[in-house]
């Protein structure tokens, strides 16, 4: 099998008139940590909802592992195994993070709703298999103590991490984190890295990160893509890519087209 | 029966159905039964011999309550080696001061936290070869060769068992009541630690003669959430279940202890006074947010409690009225209330280690939870006195253990002659013949009295016991205590000693303070804030007048009142060497640290700036820069007090 799990090529994204991508192509391997950073509006959250089928882009395929689609969408996607977290946090509020991260199972439960009401044998079984499988996450997250924890009443940062088991609970063969560190404090962002870098040791997941906090990207990502106004501007090794002078521009700035 | 290892035989055949140890893993409760848990001994002996461990070496233990870690402790044992438990939170650096010390070779960690530490150290620990350990998670990648995972230490043991089986249980067989059993790091509120060395004798002897005056058996249940460093977790989920044969519990993590303990129901607890406290604030701070109806209810009934609770556990004469009272209480309030601190079940309940203030302790008892006071140290194996069931006072900590005999020096100071004494401090026998005399008298260095009942009282260490300026007796424990009482105060340190006065730093403690902040609408932003604002100056004042005006009453301690005070920036902590592992006050440290503060207290100042250099949990320093208030507190006039008495 080629060593490349998925393949961007010659993508483009409008809305209407606004160039959202323009021809970028990229590709991730497998097992590594691919970093796709930029300035605001650069179009790192729109490259993800290309991967994930949210967005279908008017020109460019996608390659999954030997599929190849001009557009993916959401339900081939995550049937694929490729799961995703927010930017802005997307769990059921009202329920508690065992039941938020159980969530993440729905593809994998094969009994159908009258076996499950009637909780027959085999829903049961089914059932333990599950919580099962989500003890794992609860245990490698280290959130027991909030397992039975409405998900509204936690800070951010541990619905940041819920967020994550609940995307590890679907046993991804790609993981798309979109800002996992975001609005969280020193010792947050510690604890955060080190749960990806260990999803990715772990599980051997592949993980597709937007980040802005360059010392992040540079300190856990394999490769990192640069993208300004909707093209790809740099990809290569956190340390070809900060010492490009392309990159440097487009974070210092300098007068566009000028 | 004389070593733990022959114990843990015995209870593999007289209850090796019984459950031994459970752990909660992957949400669930998963039991060891002492014929599990003596096989899992026998097998990692056999894998420590395999390993080379040999007679008289030492096995360092880093690690949470965990199944693993105590079969680490039995197995060492059972070949006649030492365990060595150490704090599982200790910097790196703290740590290797043992493992030099003893010329530690074998390791157990629990996980890769406590692995990075020991690598950290292994430089200036070049006697330690072996590091094994219990979870695999994010050491894959580990090459080190010193490194082994517990798993393939068992297979070890397997292989080992094939070639030698009757190995282990032949050493088992050479062990005798006067080994060595364990050895624990004191931590040391002066000076280096010292590994204080104790006999399987001593540690045998002292949890069977309190096994005995408490009738525990094979029923009872304990939660092990102390570290096992601590002695008095050691003796609770170690020594006393060997000889008792009782179940002893690991929690998930130390987030869940409380929701562990709710499942558990443990029958026999003991927990130093802070967590007593922790869960009172708890309790307290959900009361205030509680609906209007449920509020008068707990006060009300909590008011009957505090009238007759502790009446009634005592076995004194209460009115019919009263006790139905009580027991509509008890329905509505007390039961409900016990079960959520999860000491429904609890028949025993200890605290030590520490003084406990009088209405902490007595709010516990009016509950109905017979919660009793021990004195002891790691030096005694713990028991040294026990309050008696119905004889238990706030102010004193019970009459000697049997075997135990209790002397005085002229100056007050506790001595103690008991089987569990320790053998001596480790390579250190200047230590020993300064702390056990000739005649095998234990120098404790707390001073105390025996009152009239036969109880012992302590009222603060030896060496602490200081003068003011003028004379006046200056016990700066007993003040300190006597503030941390107070549920908005965490910690407090008393300065005075050849001083004309006495003044003092205060903690607040974050969780009731902002509390009663919200309450107040008071905006803050961060700890230094709250802290340093005008109304909780105010709110702490109060305090201290009313601790104060306490003293005005005692006649001898009434010219040790505090003067000035002033609130810190930041919570005193371990990690910054301020308080000792097992989080007393380290004074004398602090005085030097916060010198320009402790100066301020005794001029006239408004304000005292302060720079601190501030060490975040991963070892990196930064600077933190503010200006504290100062205040004076309100003084009574003990002259006035007296007449009053």
């Amino acid at each position: 099998m080629s060593d490349e799990l998925l393949e961007v090529r010659n993508v483009s994204l409008a809305f209407g008139g606004v160039r959202a991508l323009s021809d970028v192509s990229f590709d991730v391997r497998r097992r590594e940590v691919r970093a796709i950073i930029g300035p605001n509006g650069a179009g790192k959250s729109s490259m993800l909802n290309v991967l994930n089928g949210v967005y279908h882009p008017q020109q460019g395929t996608i390659r999954f592992e030997n599929l190849e689609f001009s557009n993916m969408d959401p339900h081939r996607a995550a049937a694929l195994g490729i799961a995703r977290t927010f930017q802005n946090i997307a769990l059921f509020k009202g329920m508690t993070v065992l039941d938020n991260i159980m969530t993440g199972r729905n593809l994998k439960m094969r009994c159908n709703f009258l076996q499950q009401a009637l909780w027959l044998g085999a829903a049961r079984r089914e059932e333990l298999e599950h919580r099962r499988a989500v003890e794992e996450i609860i245990d490698f997250l280290e959130i027991q103590h909030i397992r039975r924890t409405p998900v509204g009443r936690l800070p951010y940062g541990l619905q940041k991490r819920v967020e994550l088991g609940r995307a590890l609970a679907a046993e991804p063969k790609v993981l798309l984190l979109d800002e996992p560190m975001a609005g969280m404090n020193l010792e947050e962002k510690r604890d955060m890295c080190r749960f990806v870098l260990d999803v990715n040791d772990q599980f051997g997941t592949t993980l597709v990160l937007i980040e802005h906090d360059m010392g992040v990207v540079m300190d856990i990502s394999d490769r990192v893509l640069v993208l300004d106004y909707g093209r790809k501007i740099a990809d290569g090794s956190p340390q070809e890519v900060r010492a490009d002078q392309k990159v440097i521009d487009a974070y210092l700035g300098v007068a566009h087209g000028a | 029966m004389d070593t733990f290892p022959k114990l843990l035989m015995r209870h593999a055949l007289e209850r090796g159905a019984r459950p031994a140890i459970r752990e909660k893993d992957r949400g669930i409760w998963q039991t060891w039964t002492w014929r599990q848990f003596a096989d899992e001994v026998r097998l990692l002996a056999a894998a420590l011999a395999a390993e080379g461990f040999k007679r008289g070496d030492h096995l360092a233990l880093i690690g949470d309550n965990r199944p693993r870690i105590y079969a680490g402790v039995c197995a060492a044992q059972c070949l006649g080696g030492i365990p060595v438990p150490l704090y599982q939170d200790a910097a790196a650096a703290e740590m290797s001061f043992p493992i030099q010390n003893a010329e530690i070779a074998y390791a157990l960690a629990e996980d890769q936290e406590q692995v990075d530490k020991l690598l950290e150290i292994q430089p200036q620990c070049p006697s330690l070869r072996r590091i094994y350990y219990d979870d695999p998670r994010g050491l894959r990648h580990y090459d080190q060769p010193q490194l082994m995972s517990y798993e393939k230490l068992l297979d070890l043991g397997r292989a080992f068992v094939a070639r030698s089986p009757g190995l282990v249980d032949e050493e088992i067989a050479k062990g005798r009541g006067g080994d060595t059993a364990a050895m624990f790091f004191t931590s040391g509120t002066t000076g280096a630690p010292k590994g204080v060395v104790l006999t399987n004798h001593a540690l045998i002897d002292r949890s069977r003669a309190v096994a005995e005056l408490e009738r525990l058996g094979e029923e009872d249940v304990v939660l092990a959430f102390m570290p096992p460093a601590w002695i008095g977790q050691n003796i609770f989920s170690y020594a006393q279940p060997m000889v008792a044969g009782y179940c002893i519990c690991c929690p998930e993590s130390p987030e869940t202890v409380v929701n562990d303990m709710r499942e558990i129901a443990p029958t026999y607890y003991f927990a130093p006074p802070r967590v007593f406290e922790a869960l009172l604030t708890q309790v307290s701070v959900r009361m205030e947010d509680a609906g209007a109806l449920k509020r008068w209810l707990y006060k009300y009934f909590m008011a009957v409690a505090k009238r007759v609770g502790t009446r009634l556990l005592e076995g004194q004469k209460v009115s019919l009225l009263e006790r139905l009272k009580y027991a509509l209480g008890d329905l509505v309030v007390y039961g409900p209330l016990r079960n959520v601190l999860g000491m429904s079940k609890v028949r025993i309940a200890y605290t030590g280690g520490e003084a406990i203030g009088p209405d902490l302790f007595s709010f516990y008892r009016s509950l109905g939870i017979n919660l009793k006071q021990l004195y002891g140290s790691t030096e005694t194996s713990v028991f040294v006195c026990v309050q008696p069931d119905g004889q238990a006072k706030a102010d004193t900590v019970g009459p000697a253990v049997a075997g135990v005999e209790l002397g005085f020096t002229p100056q007050r100071e506790l001595l103690i002659r008991s089987p569990g004494l320790f053998k001596e401090y480790y390579k250190n026998p200047e230590a020993t013949r300064e702390a056990k005399d000739a005649e095998g008298w234990f120098h404790t260095g707390d001073a105390g009295y025996v009152d009239r009942d036969g109880h012992l009282r302590i009222i603060d260490r030896a060496k602490d016991v200081g003068k003011l300026a003028d004379g006046t007796l200056f016990a700066p424990k007993y003040l300190e205590n006597k503030l941390k009482f107070f549920p908005y105060i965490k910690e407090a340190v008393a300065f005075g000693a050849g001083r004309d006065r006495v003044g003092a730093f205060v903690n607040i403690d974050m969780d009731a303070v902002s509390n009663w902040a919200e309450k107040r609408n008071l905006a803050y932003s961060g700890y230094t804030d709250l802290a340093q604002s005008d109304a909780v100056y105010e709110l702490v004042a109060g305090c201290i007048a009313q601790a104060n005006a306490d003293l005005a009453r005692e006649p001898e301690l009434a010219g040790s009142q505090i003067h000035r005070f002033l609130i810190l920036h930041k919570e005193l902590d371990a990690d910054d060497g301020e308080l000792t592992r097992t989080r007393k006050v380290r004074r004398r440290f602090i005085g030097e640290k916060y010198g320009s503060l402790v100066e301020a207290l005794y001029d006239d100042r408004e304000t005292v700036h302060v720079e601190a250099q501030v060490r975040y949990e991963d070892g990196r320093t930064g600077t933190f820069s503010a200006d504290l208030k100062i205040r004076d507190a309100k003084t009574f006039a003990a002259a006035a007090a007296k007449s009053a008495a």
